[in-house]
């Protein structure tokens, strides 16, 4: 029998192929087939050693508290999401407060515009407008998510912190910010989307934590809003954002052709 | 007395929200080092993670009884996964550089993840070759070895995750090992 080939050797490895019995065979008569799948293994067994991050007994607890507002039970699971399904978005009713309700339907507006365009002269004009007004509103959404973290990262060091109203802003931002990010990932604009995917689990975790934060708390968010440089992303992706709205105004008009 | 993940699925389609909670927190660990292992990244992991379980709940009412909830669970998250690395890729291409803004990328500067036991024991240059060349396989090839090698699926159930036959699963499967045999044998020998 000639030796074992690179693939029978990894199929062997992982139980794979009907060859195994005559793979195994051949293994116990030949030196240079056994030394080259020792080789194997042996790459194998660091590739297995590759470290991963751990997650304590209780991460199973935080992933259900970041994930329980999102998950509306007052009606069965798969039932209870108004899906735009056209749009690609779903999201729960209960989500539906003013300012989500204003981001889906800038969004909505947008992405209508974007698949279902008009007659070709028109519809660059209009695709334009609604860009404008997409940039408009994720801007501001950037803008008041800057607001946020400024109250927390400028807090008094060693004190605790009222974050009450924080609290119910981040909640609303919470909303927005999955529409935008969603959006932005469907149109491919990926440094808006990763901001905004950046920004979320902070914004989650200010929505969803308690109304006074002790000096430990507000230091532990500092730290990870700034290890993490979310602000200064925010900051960044915020002025381009407006400068990309201002591109886009048209030149002799104000809002109002809004 | 546990429940199972069977009659805890069936509790959460009545609507007890208690019943979904022993399945996050039951598979959230298993979810997470997947999502790792396919990502590479620990915030894209939590991101798996968090948008698995949204995407279970959502799709809940469409599990089929006769699968396994975790394999199920697994295959949202290899191909949310899958979605994410697409855009990673996407966003590394078209992303203009931040010293456009006049100063350096924060991405760059995030700190690495702490050091675990496993990490101490490996010699840091074969951490890294194993990082790099995992890092450097096709999406296909990572997905469908972190899927063999590390959860241990079968072909059939990796082509089906990955949306090919197991004949395509089994030679990403194939070629992920050779590239690994090639990059990390020099090392390896030379440690033993």
């Amino acid at each position: 029998m000639n030796h074992l080939t690179d693939e029978q050797f990894v199929l062997y490895y992982y139980g794979e192929g009907d060859g195994s019995p005559a793979v195994r065979a051949h293994l116990d008569s030949c030196e240079a087939c056994r030394a080259e799948y020792a080789n194997l293994l042996r790459v194998l067994n660091v590739v297995d050693s590759a470290p991963v991050p751990e997650r304590d007994a209780n991460y199973g607890v935080q992933v259900w508290n970041r994930l329980q507002p999102a998950l509306k039970w007052g009606r069965r699971p798969g039932l209870s999401w108004l899906s735009l399904s056209w749009l690609g978005i779903s999201f729960p009713a209960r989500q539906w407060a003013a300012p989500a309700l204003v981001a889906t339907l800038i969004v909505a507006a947008f992405l209508a515009g974007r698949y279902y365009p008009k007659a070709p002269a028109g519809a660059q004009t209009a695709g334009q407008v609604r860009e404008r007004i997409l940039l408009v509103a994720v801007g501001d959404h950037l803008e008041r998510s800057q607001t946020v973290l400024l109250e927390l990262v400028n807090a008094q060091p060693g004190q605790s912190l009222d974050v009450a109203s924080e609290r119910l802003r981040a909640g609303d931002l919470v909303a927005e910010n999955r529409l935008y990010r969603q959006t932005a990932a469907r149109t491919g604009d990926n440094r808006v989307a990763s901001v905004l995917a950046d920004l979320e689990p902070v914004l989650l975790e200010i929505a969803h934590g308690p109304d006074r934060l002790t000096p430990e708390e507000v230091e532990n968010l500092r730290q990870r809003i700034e290890g993490d440089g979310i602000l200064f992303k925010v900051r960044v992706v915020g002025s381009t954002v407006r400068r990309r709205e201002e591109k886009a105004a048209p030149q002799n008009a104000g809002r109002s052709t809004l | 007395m546990e429940l199972s993940d069977s009659v805890a699925v069936a509790q959460a389609r009545a609507g007890d929200s208690g019943a979904f909670r022993v399945l996050v927190e039951r598979h959230s660990r298993n979810l997470f080092r997947l999502a790792y292992r396919m990502t590479g990244h620990q915030q894209d992991a939590e991101d798996v993670v968090q948008e698995t379980f949204l995407r279970a709940y959502r799709q809940l009412a469409k599990f089929d009884d006769r699968a396994t909830f975790g394999t199920w669970l697994y295959r949202i998250a290899a191909n949310y996964s899958l979605d994410l690395i697409r855009s990673r890729k996407r966003r590394a291409a078209q992303t203009e550089p931040a010293v456009e803004e006049g100063a350096p990328d924060p991405m760059q500067s995030l700190p690495d993840p702490a050091p675990t036991p496993d990490r101490l024991a490996m010699s840091g240059e074969v951490q890294r070759k194993v990082a790099a060349v995992l890092e450097g396989l096709s999406e296909m090839e990572r997905s469908a070895f972190v899927l063999r090698h590390y959860e241990g699926m079968c072909m059939d159930d990796i082509g089906r995750t990955l949306g090919v036959q197991p004949n395509a699963a089994k030679h990403s499967v194939f070629r992920a090992v050779q590239k690994l045999r090639r990059a990390l044998e020099p090392l390896v020998s030379s440690a033993s």
